[in-house]
């Protein structure tokens, strides 16, 4: 499992040498929804939390390092602070919320909250400007080439899928999985199984602010659309098409989303029919994702061999 | 002092009396029985003593302490340790991960989102496992395992939990005869210093292991008492003897 990841890093760190210019940057995309459906992951795979208002954490995140920057002046770097600690005390704020419920009471609370910052981003137009998003940033370190953005997203996203594999490995995470599987049984026990599902609430929000920020970075622009539903929705997918509860999985997700939005598209005008005509491929063939479902194949072939 | 103490709890689901009006106390160290025909409420009073349900009115004691208003995770810290009438384990972790679960919930650790867990907490588990004969199989998921050995993993979960007071809800139900002798024998190994409160229909293999009988009736108390008073009572007769 170590090697595959230091072999998948080998092989990324490898891309820019043998990939040109629009290769790089789409793969700079797929890093940025790896640790944005990677934080979904957190909720949905381990926690048995399904989401769909995660958008929230991206565009909150991606709003307020862009206004710091264009109404405050300020550098990248309290920018980026400013919006990682903005957006974890909204994640905790909304926690409070929405883990009031579990199951489809919590989807729908997850869904409201994220439109609320939808409607707001759209409607307060004073701040925002509406429709016409926030443009004029830049990237810290004046990372304006794809090539030096590129291994600075993939140190990101490393670093934050490291994270959060650390933390689904360890007692909390076994804990998290707990609550997941027999909640019941996990309070009998002397878990606080709301406490550990808010923690985590707060946790998946810094990571989707981490995504947000990369967004940021690289569109060098934000409109209220990284808050929408449909935002939300492609992250879910992501994660149960690359397979929901693995390390992985969002990543290759990420990869099926993205390379159908960006490198399909070119091709196809409607994409997101294609999109869904994968994702029902996917469930009927493979219903546990890709990761497990070919990890299945490749076992079965095996034992035949 | 008492281990358990019960007084005027009751519970209503939707305005049907469930648990109406139930006092009791359990002794430190003694071995309770609760019986009664299905339906008594026997496992909703569990569920109120563990705070799995809300308790309409009344209060429960653990020690001494009041814990009524407590939530369930805080009343396992206190002591109170139960068992389920359906297994509800983790069937695709090993037998000991089920184990190491049982033993963090008890500790800080369970709070550390960083690092791998550590290996005391599985030789640990390995001890627990061997204490109920199960070592030989402590890397096989539980799934793999029979009923018998998932009833024997559960008590020893609890028992890992260092209760005070043990809540087992039908230990025995759905064993063959070999089982049941096996988890019998477990039961009554289980040290004097935890206060055991059983709820069990087989009544051959569990009126000889308890000191004291409950009987529940509609969700309240008809007769208590030893084991001669009870099964003598003309109450528990016709209530859960039938005849």
């Amino acid at each position: 499992m170590r090697k595959s990841w230091v072999l998948a890093t080998a092989m990324f760190l490898c891309l820019p040498l043998v990939a040109g210019e629009y290769y790089v940057n789409l793969a700079c995309q797929i890093f940025i929804f790896a640790v944005f459906a990677a934080s979904i992951n957190l909720l949905l795979g381990y926690g048995g939390l399904a989401t769909l208002g995660h958008s929230a954490y991206l565009g909150l995140s991606a709003y307020l390092s862009a206004l710091a920057a264009l109404k405050l002046g300020l550098g990248h770097a309290l920018a980026a602070l400013a919006a990682l600690a903005g957006t974890t005390l909204a994640a905790a704020a909304f926690g409070l919320i929405a883990l009031r419920a579990t199951g489809l009471g919590f989807l729908m609370l997850t869904l409201a909250l994220s439109q609320v910052l939808w409607g707001t981003a759209y409607r307060w137009v004073s701040v925002t400007d509406g429709d016409n998003g926030l443009r004029g940033l830049s990237r810290p370190f004046q990372m304006d080439d794809a090539f030096s953005f590129y291994y600075f997203s993939l140190a990101v996203t490393v670093f934050s899928l490291w994270m959060m594999a650390r933390y689904v490995g360890s007692p909390l995470g076994a804990a998290l999985k707990g609550t997941r599987d027999q909640p019941r049984r996990m309070a009998a026990l002397g878990y606080d199984v709301w406490l550990i599902r808010w923690i985590t609430f707060v946790y998946a929000g810094f990571w989707g602010a981490v995504s947000g920020l990369l967004f940021v970075y690289y569109h060098k622009y934000i409109h209220p659309i990284s808050l929408s539903l449909a935002y939300s929705a492609e992250g879910l997918l992501a994660v149960i098409a690359g397979g929901s509860g693995t390390l992985a999985g969002p990543l290759v997700g990420a990869a099926i989303v993205m390379l159908l939005k960006n490198y399909v598209s070119a091709y196809i005008e409607r994409w997101n029919m294609l999109l869904g005509f994968v994702f029902v491929l996917i469930v009927v063939f493979m219903p546990e994702g890709v990761v497990p479902g070919v990890k299945r194949i490749w076992l079965r072939f095996r034992s035949r061999g | 002092m008492a281990a358990l103490q019960i007084q005027g709890l009751k519970k209503a689901f939707g305005g049907l009396p469930a648990i109406n009006g139930v006092s009791l106390e359990v002794a430190e160290g003694e071995r309770r029985l609760i019986i009664g025909p299905n339906g008594a409420g026997k496992t909703t009073l569990f569920n109120l003593v563990t705070g799995d349900l809300p308790a309409d009115a009344g209060s429960i004691s653990l020690l001494g302490k009041d814990i009524s208003r407590l939530a369930t995770h805080r009343r396992a810290h206190r002591g109170l340790a139960r068992t389920f009438q359906i297994i509800t384990l983790f069937p695709k972790d090993t037998l000991e991960h089920n184990i190491v679960l049982s033993l963090l919930g008890m500790s800080p650790a369970r709070w550390d989102g960083f690092s791998a867990f550590s290996t005391d907490l599985y030789r640990s588990a390995r001890e627990i496992l061997q204490r109920v004969n199960l070592e030989g199989l402590a890397t096989r998921p539980l799934s793999d395992v029979s009923y018998g050995e998932k009833r024997r993993v559960e008590i020893a979960m609890a028992l890992a939990q260092k209760p005070k007071v043990l809540l087992l809800d039908e230990p025995l139900a759905g064993l063959s005869r070999e089982e049941r002798a096996t988890v019998k024998a477990l039961i009554a190994a289980i040290p004097r210093d935890v206060t055991v409160v059983m709820i069990e229909h087989d009544m051959d293999t569990a009126l000889d292991m308890a000191e004291r009988i409950t009987v529940l009736h509609y969700g309240s108390v008809i007769v208590e008492g030893t084991r001669a008073e009870v099964v003598a009572d003309p109450k528990t007769r016709e209530v859960y003897l039938g005849y």
